[in-house]
């Protein structure tokens, strides 16, 4: 318990002193999770939007697919996108191995299944209050898309947040493609792996608990910006 | 409001895409595979701003398992290699995979064990001896289990020593497969033995009650060497800025800052590039 307390008074100091380092370990985390998040929408919301209000053969086998692949193992994302930006798989060329590029595209493959998945989820409910509404209006199906994607979006914002999370907390694909390269890749979890393997619990517990400020924080700020919006919405 | 919103979402997106940029490509800059001890240890924290205010080199450390730098290396997703067993990186140059290998630094390795010292091993100076008693007693020993040079050493020393701990594995022999780290975090937990580099050791936080039980055995050397990766094998390769570091390395300077690097007044590794050793 006296760890814990050490940990959280170490972490309010790196706060309060704003440790250089540490700033940039936090700026290339939210860097790299805010971009998988945003790819991640980007892709999996309107995949998500299509599968809800379309049907079609071999939709069902879909869905499960999507929503197994929320629980893919980052180790193994990361480990597929290692062998493919390796010097010596098919995308080496590009030289994006150990670059946070490269971990921008773990993550994003890693969490486009969860905003696929839960955005189809709550888009198909809404889209069971919507139906008649739309087939009275004889609305395509790209329109209908975006008036469920216009109307849940505070429902999707819940979504991000959590594709957001899950990124912002792994650790298992990035350590690999990223490659936890002081002042290049090494992000908050890869830094709480490396001190922990130093055996400096103290320090690992103190950036974990930053972390955790961080994601708090984050989450408050979407929180804020909903209901100023919703108030300005309905005004 | 609503535009406005969407212009700033597209804004953010479109800024985030262009600051990601690629810091690899410069010329200066090379990436190195390395054994994590020398990272752990704070080594490369402590030497490599030396290096750069001297030859401009910017050194990217990647700290794995020094079997999987290897693999690494092999798969050219490195330009310089600098790992701790030298029967694989002797391979890894007559494989083709490197230019050559120096002999750069050495330490040792210690096996660490709490105070209640179950075996009775402590003080003892002979490994054979220390690991047979070990096995014997049945007492719990904590394995890397990842192919590392620490894993590979620890190997050699059990066949030494007419042991196969794989019968006890899952018993007495817990094999981890993890880092030096993660093993010594693992095996202090369950009151096991460890083998360790000493710079690790030294270095470590959580040591708990955990001593040096045995040290000293000439069997326990442990030398690091460094390789230039082949540019015949990998056109990628920065020949010149590799080959700036190496020489940095082994150079008087280069030496002198390694053998000047200390963590509570130890000193962690020891230079020895051009000489003969053991």
């Amino acid at each position: 318990m006296q760890d814990f307390a050490q940990s959280f008074s170490l972490a309010l100091m790196h706060i309060v002193t704003l440790d250089p380092d540490l700033i940039e370990i936090v700026g290339l985390s939210l860097q790299v999770s805010l971009s998988a998040t945003v790819i991640s929408c980007l892709i999996g919301l309107p995949v998500g939007a299509f599968v809800a209000v379309t049907r079609f053969p071999g939709r069902s086998a879909l869905i499960v697919c999507m929503n197994a692949l929320m629980g893919l193992p980052p180790v193994v994302v990361g480990l597929f996108v290692y062998l493919q930006l390796s010097r010596a798989g098919p995308l080496g060329f590009l030289g994006l191995l150990y670059t946070p590029t490269a971990m921008i595209i773990a993550q994003s493959i890693l969490i486009t299944p969860i905003a696929g998945a839960l955005s189809r989820q709550v888009l198909e409910d809404l889209h069971k209050e919507y139906r008649e509404q739309f087939s009275s209006l004889v609305l395509s199906t790209a329109a209908q898309i975006r008036a469920l994607i216009w109307d849940g979006r505070y429902s999707l914002i819940t979504v991000a947040l959590a594709a957001f999370g899950r990124s912002v907390a792994e650790v298992g694909a990035v350590i690999i493609v990223g490659g936890n390269i002081d002042h290049l890749t090494r992000v908050m979890t890869t830094a709480i792996a490396l001190e922990t393997s130093k055996g400096d619990l103290t320090l690992a517990m103190s950036l974990g608990l930053i972390l955790l400020f961080i994601a708090l924080g984050i989450n408050a700020l979407v929180s804020t910006f909903r209901l100023t919006a919703s108030r300005y919405g309905y005004a | 409001m609503r535009n406005s919103i969407n212009r700033l979402g597209v804004f953010l997106a479109v800024g985030l895409g262009l600051s990601i940029v690629n810091a690899m490509a410069e010329d200066t800059s090379i990436l190195v595979q390395s054994t994590t001890s020398t990272a752990n240890s704070g080594l490369y924290h402590y030497m490599l701003p030396k290096l750069d205010g001297e030859t401009g080199i910017k050194v990217n450390v990647v700290a794995v398992g020094t079997g999987q730098a290897i693999k690494n290396a092999m798969n050219c997703d490195a330009d310089v290699l600098l790992v701790h067993a030298k029967p694989a990186e002797e391979k890894f140059v007559l494989d083709g995979y490197g230019v050559k290998r120096y002999d750069l630094m050495y330490n040792d390795f210690v096996i660490v064990g709490p105070e209640s010292d179950p075996a009775g091993v402590s003080g003892m100076g002979d490994v054979k001896a220390a690991l047979t008693k070990i096995a014997e007693s049945g007492s719990a020993f904590a394995s890397r289990g990842d192919d590392s040079g620490t894993h590979k050493k620890e190997k050699s020393l059990w066949a030494a020593a007419n042991i196969d701990p794989e019968e006890g594995s899952g018993g007495w022999y817990k094999s981890t497969g993890s880092g030096m780290g993660a093993t010594l975090n693992t095996g202090i937990g369950m009151g096991a033995y460890v083998m360790t580099d000493r710079a690790t050791w030294i270095s470590f936080k959580n040591k708990s009650d955990y001593k040096i039980a045995v040290e000293g055995d000439k069997a326990l050397f442990n030398q690091y060497g460094v390789i230039l990766v082949n540019s015949e094998k990998c056109p990628d390769v920065k020949v010149e800025a590799g080959n700036t570091f190496i020489n940095w390395l082994i150079s008087e300077q280069g030496q002198e800052v390694i053998g000047s690097y200390k963590v509570d007044d130890q000193q962690l590794f020891f230079p020895n590039a051009g000489q003969e050793n053991m």
